[in-house]
């Protein structure tokens, strides 16, 4: 036995890793082995062999659509950070102005994306733009709404200290306010990311629809039209994948931030 | 309506007083009340002045307006009725080098984003007052609360004691001349309670300050003061204005002297007395 096998196994981040990838493992093993025996035709339920195999055939064609949607989702993504942030900053000016403004925040956030993405797609002419503009309205809401929540959740004694030395209203935003919504924030950036993605996604469909895209929705429109569902899984591999990555990255980010301080990311 | 007639024209009366002699109260409350929108009444016409270089204890049970008093002292909240001095003059005239006002709260309430030595410096960068400057003061301020060594340190790294520490030392870097303490050590336990009580009245013998320090704690009011203020609940007002007289040191010795023992059965006596009359003295007005 090799003398470092046993801590590894001790090791507190090795179990967070090693049981999801061994339920992962066991999963596909299961899909490859009863697709096999029961002989699932590939157009129903490829193997995950099968899957892997398309993956790397149409690397080509699949990676350019993953970076056009990556693209729109990386736009949206940032949009909807700078004008979250911003409306955020404007809500918690007074109560006056939220009271005011959030009802159509809500608006925002209610309105299924699919059914205004037509929509949005008749009026702005070039593509990505429309399709950005579609993802963005999607992910606008959880930054609007953490970020509103974290500029207010300020401890009260804090609050206290600062009126007492007499800070003015921008010292307080700044050293205070701002500092304190961070967490919030991180925790809409998570939200967000995702969110983000999901709106590119259902924008390319319906622009996809109409004959227009080449997004990686586009490429699960078009496989699944032409029954190649090898390709569609493979597609879909890649939006999750997306997905998962986006979520680590805000959580990484998250982490950067707030370590040292915030009992979120404790421990 | 008269009553604050009288009040204001005995504030200008003050006024004029400390500009003829130099020297008006650091603190004074001409009857000072406090009536909630609900209709509680927090507190009950308090008169009180406070001198320079005293330190004086707010004691009474909960709900008897002690820390509605000292956020009052603050200038954190206002007076339903009568009026406030600072040093003779207005909120507005507190903030220069003479007439610096510093609180510390029941909680410690430190930025927990930022380390010990940047929380005790954040009342002098709302000051903008120059980094040289800065650094030295709030170096001296650690070290007079013994945290010195832990100036880079996170709050949630400390205990709660040194929290309330770095709580001090933030408020000593501004050099108050005026220091409001709202129960700071409530929370802890005895022994850690005790030895910075003690502290506590080592830096203020050191020092030209001037503290009002509230407490529910007769033992604490005791050993730490110059003169203690014995108040009661329902409505909230002063029953008793008792002056500590013990020279010599404040040590462990003290605690177990027999004039301490005797100021304690005297203000303890105060408390049973007006829990006792609680009710009756409403219905007198």
């Amino acid at each position: 036995m090799k003398p470092n096998a046993e801590p590894l196994v001790n090791r507190p981040g090795f179990w967070r890793v090693a049981a999801p990838l061994a339920i992962g493992i066991t999963l596909l093993l299961m899909w490859q082995v009863v697709c096999t025996l029961l002989e699932v035709p590939p157009y129903l339920i490829p193997t995950p062999s099968l899957i892997a195999k398309t993956l790397v055939a149409d690397w080509g064609m699949l990676l350019d659509s993953l970076l056009v949607t990556l693209k729109i989702t990386f736009l949206a993504f940032v949009l909807a950070v700078i004008l979250g942030v911003a409306i955020a900053f404007v809500f918690v000016q007074s109560r006056f102005i939220e009271v005011s403004l959030f009802p159509y925040a809500i608006i925002l956030q209610v309105t299924p994306i699919v059914a205004i993405a037509p929509l949005i797609i008749i009026w702005v002419k070039d593509t990505t733009a429309a399709l950005t503009v579609c993802a963005t309205i999607m992910a606008l809401f959880p930054i609007i709404s953490n970020t509103t929540l974290g500029l207010r959740s300020v401890n009260p004694g804090l609050l206290n200290l600062f009126r007492l030395n007499k800070a003015t209203r921008w010292q307080t935003l700044r050293r205070l306010r701002i500092p304190s919504a961070l967490p919030y924030f991180f925790g809409g950036l998570r939200i967000s990311s995702g969110l983000a993605l999901i709106g590119a996604v259902v924008a390319e469909f319906v622009a996809g629809t109409g004959g227009t895209g080449s997004g990686l929705a586009y490429q699960i429109l078009q496989a699944g039209f032409q029954l190649n569902i090898p390709r569609l899984f493979a597609a879909l591999l890649l939006i999750t994948l997306t997905g998962i990555l986006l979520f680590w990255l805000m959580s990484a980010l998250s982490r950067a931030a707030l370590a040292g301080w915030h009992e979120s990311e404790m421990g | 309506m008269d009553r604050d007639d009288h009040a204001m024209s005995q504030a200008a009366a003050w006024e004029q007083q400390g500009e003829a002699s130099g020297e008006a109260p650091v603190l004074s409350a001409q009857r000072v009340e406090k009536t909630y929108r609900n209709g509680t009444r927090a507190l009950d016409e308090v008169r009180l002045d406070i001198g320079r270089g005293e330190f004086v204890s707010l004691l009474g049970p909960s709900g008897c307006g002690k820390s509605t008093l000292l956020k009052m002292f603050a200038g954190l909240e206002e007076p339903s009725h009568g009026h406030l001095r600072w040093w003779g003059g207005n909120l507005a005239t507190v903030g220069t080098p003479e007439r610096t006002l510093a609180m510390v709260f029941q909680e410690a309430t430190l930025m927990p984003w930022a380390t010990v030595e940047q929380n005790a410096r954040l009342p002098l960068d709302l000051r903008h007052v120059p980094r040289a400057q800065a650094d030295a003061r709030v170096a001296a301020a650690l070290k007079l609360v013994g945290l010195d060594k832990f100036h880079k340190v996170l709050p949630r790294e400390l205990s709660g004691g040194m929290q309330m520490r770095a709580s001090i030392a933030r408020a000593l870097a501004t050099s108050p001349n005026l220091l409001l303490m709202d129960e700071p050590f409530g929370a802890l336990d005895e022994f850690t309670r005790n030895k910075l009580d003690a502290d506590l009245r080592d830096i203020w013998s050191q020092q030209d300050l001037t503290v009002v320090f509230v407490t529910h704690s007769i033992y604490e009011a005791v050993f730490l003061s110059s003169r203690v203020i014995v108040m009661a609940a329902r409505p909230g007002r002063v029953i008793a204005d008792v002056a500590i007289d013990a020279p010599g040191p404040r040590d462990e010795a003290f605690r177990i002297s027999a004039p301490f023992m005797q100021y304690c059965k005297t203000l303890s006596d105060y408390l049973t007395l007006a829990n006792q009359q609680g009710g009756g003295h409403e219905a007198q007005r």
